[in-house]
């Protein structure tokens, strides 16, 4: 075994009221990936703000190549060679891609002047590298959010780092990028970098990790070969029990039609038809831009049809506002959380009762909050909210619980279909294993379920039937039980079978 | 079975930490500072007298900045008060000096403040102009209506029995406290109520927290934002009232600048101008330091040029305790 580039002994870190590290421990190899694991809230992000000198640890010890080294921010960290890409991205949508790269360290001609062909080179330089069409002039906002994250990476890569840090990088990522993403972790291995890989995806661990370390609690649990392991003997390690079924199924009987779809169009959305019933999970599957979230919006009533009809329970519904969705039955729960989904510098409660409100006041509109009160306990009760109270600021749960609220917000204006868009999205494995029983009980109640997911096992796992979209149009449909995942990515990427 | 433990859930109630009390409530705690460092520098001040004329010069800003808070709330920002209120003055001048019933001048021009508040509303929510331009806008063309209205020359109310009715709200007294601070105090209590017990008053917090979630939480965002917008509009109205009745006349250049101590008054109350934060007490805190600080400034006999470098003082210092608590 080679010796490590990096070692994070017994690094131990306390906040007020919580031991957020004990005596946590890390290593990195050269050439090779580390997966970095642990349910949300075990201390990954902690210690991942420790070695960039983000954080102070209250004891413990950094040896880098070597040496004892402590670092005085993340520029300094970076500047040394470690690299870190966060899940939430830092990049100033106004400036071009080239800027956000060089962000601080633009390449200056003589006099100080910025020698911009220079920078757009090396800039398109990296981008191709990367695989990402761009050109390097091009604004971060018009990019894709996958295609903002691939410019985090050429980011990182433009400081030569010895060890890369990647924070769930291929969350928001679509399948051809993930796999490009994972040639460059290739060739970066094959150059001796030492990489850390923090993912939710197990099987990307198996994919292209060599190593596991797994944190509990803050606690190191242990460092394995990936090989030497399989997923139920990583969650154990993880979760310190078994998980007796990763994607609980249940079954349910499907009642009557619910939702119908006919020849809908819409910004995104190619002529979509199907129809959903009660009871019924039904999968959506496809590449990031393939419409599916353009159509959940339509349906909700965000954005406006151009052609088609939907119709709920044999009424025809022309919505031209989400609160008309509401009000008609659907519920959304965005796949963007922090984005759009709960405003997160206001408390449990009102952001769960958001959607409520209309029932829960007088018609002048006084708040009757005895109500509200118990709704939200009711709420925070069945679907297991871990929150000291219900006023405490969403912005400081966990991203499951915050989860949860969004989906207890939806819930509780009492929809007929409900629309999951990744709900598993940035949420540790024993909370994802909670929201996958919860979306089962909505199921058994003979709610309508649309869900839509890039998470493939969770898709195969959870729905009863699964469509395919791909360019705004359905590409595929099957039964779970003939579907696979070839099938599945045949079908999203348009090819026909 | 392992539980898992949850390390950004603090267990139990937390207690309450006195020094984050009293940190939290700075403004309050800066307000009773400077009462009683005044009332030793000077004996006019702790007077019941003094005390209720600064109550008096107080409320026509507070009550703006009533309106101001909820704009603000939003992430917005409306610079058209001062202008409605001179335009709302002129309007209730007139109307007065045509002997209209008390209750017709007071609605109509409460109405006339509202509806030209909802008009920024409208070119904020619908014509998605951002704030800052929109009501730049409405301020000038206001300002210039009230020109137009006036022919530049102020419009007395007349030496009616209309005209005397009239005058009782500015300068009347109610249980011995004058009547403008009565208003003061039900705008704030409306405001209060609005904010702490309504369906509006969520939405107005969840727009400047984050207003997409709010729309796609199923919430009428363009509404909220046209009705505060309304509401400021409303209260200018209100304080347009006022000072024409004081005065007895309405003067084409009041509430001149008077959109920046609104802004003062909730910016120091802990407002943030980003929308989403606040409470509408703070506000009423923060007018009362300007008002205070204005009062004592004079009282000690401090030239009013370096008064408002004071008055800068004191927002900047506010705004950076401020920076400081997040």
């Amino acid at each position: 075994m080679s010796q490590a580039i990096l070692q994070m002994q017994g690094v131990s870190k306390t906040f007020p009221g919580v031991k957020a590290l004990d005596q946590a421990t890390l290593n990195v190899y050269p050439g090779e990936v580390m997966a970095l694991l642990g349910e949300n809230g075990a201390g990954k992000s902690t210690l991942m703000k420790v070695l960039t000198g983000i954080y102070h640890a209250d004891s413990g010890s950094i040896h880098y190549f070597g040496s004892p080294m402590t670092f005085a921010g993340p520029r300094d960290s970076m500047e040394q060679g470690i690299s870190i890409i966060h899940q939430e991205l830092n990049l100033i949508e106004e400036l071009s891609i080239a800027e956000n790269i060089f962000l601080g360290r633009e390449l200056c001609a003589k006099g100080g002047r910025i020698d911009w062909p220079a920078m757009y080179r090396e800039a398109d330089k990296l981008l191709a590298h990367l695989k990402v069409g761009r050109s390097s002039r091009e604004q971060i906002k018009a990019l894709s959010l996958g295609e903002k994250q691939m410019v985090e990476i050429a980011k990182a890569l433009s400081f030569e780092a010895k060890v890369i840090i990647m924070d769930e990088p291929t969350d928001a990522l679509t399948l051809q990028e993930t796999e490009s993403l994972f040639k460059v972790i290739n060739e970066l291995r094959e150059q001796g970098r030492g990489i850390v890989y923090i993912s939710h995806r197990l099987s990307e661990i198996f994919q292209i990790c060599d190593k596991l370390t797994v944190l509990r609690d803050g606690e190191f649990i242990a460092e394995r070969e990936v090989a030497e392991m399989d997923e139920d003997a990583v969650i154990e390690l993880m979760v310190g029990r078994r998980l007796d079924e990763y994607y609980p199924t249940v079954e349910a009987s499907q009642g009557r039609v619910s939702l119908k779809v006919d020849k809908l169009s819409g910004p995104g959305v190619n002529k979509v038809s199907f129809e959903l019933h009660e009871g019924e999970i039904l999968g959506f599957s496809g590449l990031m831009g393939a419409g599916r979230s353009e159509l959940m919006r339509l349906l909700f009533g965000d954005t406006r049809k151009t052609a088609g009809s939907v119709s709920l329970y044999g009424e025809t519904l022309n919505l031209n506002h989400p609160s008309q969705g509401i009000a008609a039955g659907i519920s959304y729960i965005s796949e963007d959380r922090k984005g759009d989904g709960l405003v997160l510098g206001m408390s449990v409660k009102t952001n769960m009762s958001l959607s409520a409100l209309a029932a829960l006041s007088h018609v002048g509109g006084h708040i009757k909050r005895g109500e509200e009160a118990k709704q939200v306990a009711r709420f925070i009760d069945a679907f297991n909210i871990k929150t000291p109270s219900e006023e405490q600021i969403i912005g400081n749960l966990s991203g499951g619980n915050q989860q949860k609220v969004a989906i207890a917000k939806g819930l509780m204006t009492e929809p007929k279909v409900l629309i999951l868009d990744e709900p598993t999205r940035g949420v540790d494995v024993g909370a994802k294993k909670e929201i996958y029983e919860l979306i089962n009980q909505f199921k058994q109640r003979g709610m309508s379920i649309l869900l839509i997911s890039s998470d493939m096992p969770e898709v195969l796992g959870m729905s009863d039937r699964i469509l395919v979209m791909h360019e705004g149009q359905i590409s595929g449909e099957f039964d779970v039980a003939e579907a696979t995942q070839e099938g599945l990515l045949a079908a999203a990427v348009g090819r026909n079978e | 079975m392992n539980t898992v433990k949850q390390p950004t859930a603090v267990s139990g109630k937390p207690k309450v930490n006195v020094a984050q009390w009293l940190f939290e409530q700075k403004a309050l705690i800066a307000l009773l500072v400077l009462i009683v460092i005044v009332s030793f520098l000077n004996d006019n001040f702790f007077t019941t007298h003094n005390l209720l004329n600064i109550l008096r010069q107080t409320s026509v800003n507070a009550v703006i900045a009533v309106g101001m808070t909820l704009v603000i709330l939003t992430a917005g920002i409306d610079l058209s008060v001062g202008s409605i209120l001179a335009l709302c003055g002129a309007l209730a001048a007139s109307m007065v000096a045509a002997e209209l019933p008390l209750v017709v001048t007071i609605c109509g021009t409460l109405l006339a403040g509202c509806a030209m508040g909802m008009f920024s509303g409208v070119l904020v929510a619908k014509g998605k102009v951002q704030p800052f331009i929109a009501t730049l806008v409405a301020m000038t063309a206001l300002r210039g209506l009230t020109m137009v209205y006036t022919d530049g020359r102020p419009i007395s109310t007349g030496f009616t029995d209309a005209g005397d009715a009239f005058a009782y709200l500015g300068t009347g007294y109610l249980f011995g406290i004058p009547f403008p601070v009565w208003l003061m105090v039900f705008a704030f209590a409306g405001a209060w109520y609005l904010l702490n017990h309504t369906r509006l008053g969520r939405y107005i917090y969840a727009v400047g927290g984050n207003e997409e979630a709010t729309r796609l939480s199923g919430i009428n965002v363009d509404r909220v934002k046209i009705a505060v917008y309304g509401i400021s509009g409303l209260m200018s109205g209100l304080a347009g009232l006022i000072v024409t009745s004081r005065l007895s006349s309405a003067q084409p250049t009041a509430g001149a600048a008077y959109e920046l101590d609104a802004i003062a008054a909730v910016v120091v109350g802990g407002t943030s101008l980003a929308g989403g934060r606040g409470w509408i007490i703070g506000t009423l805190i923060g007018a009362l330091i300007i008002g205070f600080l204005n009062n004592a400034l004079n009282l000690l006999d401090v030239s009013s040029y370096y008064q408002m470098i004071a008055k800068a003082a004191v927002i900047l210092l506010a705004v950076l305790a401020d920076r400081r608590s997040k």
